[in-house]
């Protein structure tokens, strides 16, 4: 590996060079409704590849492949649940969702409800999911440069840390939607390319000197047992399906869709470029047991694709390749991190630091080091990062899909029913993953359950949410019919007529919130 | 004399555009939240619930049963091209395919419905 660490310290460096780079020009070129109107004109394929961009995680570059190679086939539902999320989110959710204007689900939960009660309560899990989901990203990032210049683990974690604090700080993230929109395609490319030649070479239509023939795959890795690995699989469809709605960065780049219509069509562009990206994982994990027979222990699971070109082209192509790899991973850790820590630090600058500029700079420094800390921590606990990334979508599915799908379609949701059931669901599946991480399991039912807590968190919070409204009904906010027409009403009906004021207006007019937000980027 | 094809209706021209008054009153009920306003609107909300829910019952209970019928099902050596088992193939460009033209299909379907919503109201 030393040999290769030129090549892969310039990926690595060129990677961080373009990400700084590009939001630098964003800095200087835009003023701050420059921004605003910028983002609500670009098209929805441009806005798809900048969702896809920021959602392709460590979890997606690295994990899927490396679960594939050690237990097999199964772990494909990764991958389909990961695109099977922005479905339901189509569905249920996206244009009501940009209709109600809101740039976090805690803007939406005070508008639906009315209450601060129910905004702080999301708050708190919007910045739980949000700083989790960065700690996977890191530990991701470390494994990374561990594997590809022999770096000690915690430098990597360190160097993505660093460029995100920087380029939140700066503010550098306002021309977020180019980044991450080049940032999609470059991930692909990386893996894309590497993938078709690593298909030529099993094929056998190329052969370069030195590759290894391909064995017969041995037989999976069995974590759990028939049934229980069943449960795990429909659990993982739960967590990963109701989930995507609730992650905050997938959220605050909905809102830079110019309306409803727009949303829809973004979120089918999504589907499309994530089904596209997701193929080549199964690419890199069949690969992978094929060429790297037996189960991989520990870390190298995670590491499956930054080395599998090197092992199957020897030489100065399989180097070039590699760094290539290594390059889209850092594109990876990068753009996931600076968009979890940008809704991080939104959201906490506006409920804690005031919401002025000064406020956003100081809530971006928690933002970004507690995932570091907490990574630098969990570094030699040797879980999957896929897995990691699937309990925190149960954390999600617990919480924020009750209240978004409540809220926009049952008219009888209270606060009190919105508070009860996202801390029940919230708390449950909490506390599973965090017995789950302190290896609490256990090889039995108990530890499948707790491994995969969203197939019993997820109904307990719907039936919390539902049970507690419908006991106080006293309490149904009275502007619920308002709002709900805001969030169902076609765009063309919901304009031009003298009754738009009454409906309450687009939240992107002046607003305090709005307002304090333009006002640092 | 009851042949209806030589019925002619006698109405002003203009009958459906010159209602001055009460022209777009469904828009301002839905506005004003009145009862017939409510009424619109469950209705709209009530398609569209439906029409998510349907699909997210067409794809997402074939895919329930993709777990428990890929284990089960048995694939003779023929139907393995380059040796890849049932679930590599099914579990790829498959699913991917059908979760996009499911997509596809639901805005379709959901635009048309708020057109047909839209009409509707201005008509009234």
């Amino acid at each position: 590996m030393s040999m290769n660490a030129p090549a892969n310290l310039t990926a690595v460096l060129l990677v961080v060079a373009v990400t700084v780079g590009i939001g630098g020009y964003g800095l200087r070129s835009r003023s701050t409704s420059d921004f605003y109107v910028a983002s609500r004109t670009v098209s929805p394929l441009r806005n798809a590849a900048a969702v896809s961009g920021e959602y392709v995680s460590a979890a997606s570059y690295l994990g899927i492949a490396g679960l594939l190679a050690t237990y097999g086939s199964t772990m494909l539902w990764y991958g389909i649940g990961y695109t099977a999320g922005y479905l339901v989110l189509l569905v249920l959710v996206a244009a009501p969702l940009r209709r109600s204007g809101a740039y976090t689900v805690s803007d939406f939960a005070e508008a639906r409800l009315g209450s601060m009660a129910v905004r702080r309560t999301a708050t708190v899990f919007v910045v739980l999911i949000g700083l989790l989901y960065q700690v996977p990203q890191l530990l991701g990032a470390g494994l990374a440069l561990q594997a590809a210049l022999g770096a000690p683990a915690w430098s990597g974690t360190v160097l993505v840390t660093a460029v995100v604090l920087v380029s939140v700080i700066t503010g550098g993230m306002r021309s977020v939607t180019l980044v991450q929109s080049v940032q999609y395609w470059l991930k692909l490319t990386a893996l894309a390319v590497p993938a078709l030649v690593l298909l030529l070479v099993w094929r056998g239509v190329w052969h370069p000197a030195g590759s290894p023939p391909p064995v017969a795959p041995a037989h999976p890795a069995a974590g759990h047992s028939g049934g229980q690995e069943l449960y795990g699989v429909y659990s993982l469809m739960v967590a990963t399906f109701l989930g995507t709605m609730g992650l905050p960065h997938v959220t605050a780049r909905f809102y830079t869709n110019p309306d409803g219509r727009a949303a829809r069509r973004t979120t089918v562009g999504v589907l499309g470029l994530l089904g596209v990206f997701y193929l080549l994982p199964e690419v890199y994990g069949g690969l992978g047991r094929l060429y790297a027979p037996g189960p991989a222990a520990g870390n190298r699971v995670d590491t499956e694709v930054l080395l599998l070109p090197g092992r199957l082209v020897p030489g100065g192509t399989g180097q070039l390749l590699t760094a290539l790899v290594v390059a889209g991973a850092f594109a990876a850790f990068l753009s996931t991190c600076s968009g979890l820590a940008l809704s991080v630090a939104a959201v906490l600058s506006q409920d804690l630091f005031g919401g002025d500029v000064r406020g956003f700079r100081r809530a971006a420094a928690p933002a970004v080091l507690v995932p570091c800390g907490i990574a630098l921590l969990l570094s030699g606990s040797g879980m999957s990062v896929a897995h990691e990334v699937g309990l925190i979508f149960s954390v999600a599915a617990s919480t924020f899909c009750p209240l978004l799908v409540l809220g926009i379609w049952w008219r009888r949701l209270t606060a009190a029913g919105a508070v009860a059931g996202m801390l029940v669901g919230g708390g449950l599946s909490a506390a599973a993953l965090t017995l789950t991480l302190l290896g609490a399991g256990g090889p039995g039912w108990a530890g499948a359950l707790l491994a995969e807590p969203a197939a019993w968190s997820v109904p307990a919070a719907f039936l919390t949410m539902v049970g507690v409204s419908l006991l106080t009904p006293g309490r149904v906010p009275a502007a619920a019919s308002v709002m709900l027409a805001r969030l169902h009403l076609p765009e063309a009906l919901a304009a031009g007529t003298a009754g738009r004021s009454a409906a309450g207006g687009d939240r992107s007019s002046p607003d305090p919130v709005r307002s304090s937000r333009n006002g640092h980027r | 004399m009851g042949d209806p094809s030589r019925r002619v209706s006698v109405t002003h021209p203009r009958t459906r555009a010159a209602r001055p008054g009460r022209r777009d009153t469904a828009v301002r009920d839905i506005h004003e939240q009145t009862p017939l306003g409510e009424v619109y609107m469950k209705a709209l909300m009530r398609t569209q619930l439906r029409l998510g829910l349907l699909v997210c019952a067409a794809v997402f209970l074939p895919l329930a049963a993709l777990p428990l019928l890929l284990g089960r099902v048995p694939v003779p050596h023929w139907a393995r091209p380059w040796g890849a088992g049932l679930p590599w193939l099914v579990l790829g460009l498959p699913v991917y395919a059908l979760l996009v033209v499911a997509g596809a299909c639901y805005v379709r379907r959901a635009e048309r419905n708020e057109r047909d919503f839209d009409e509707h109201v201005r008509r009234s």
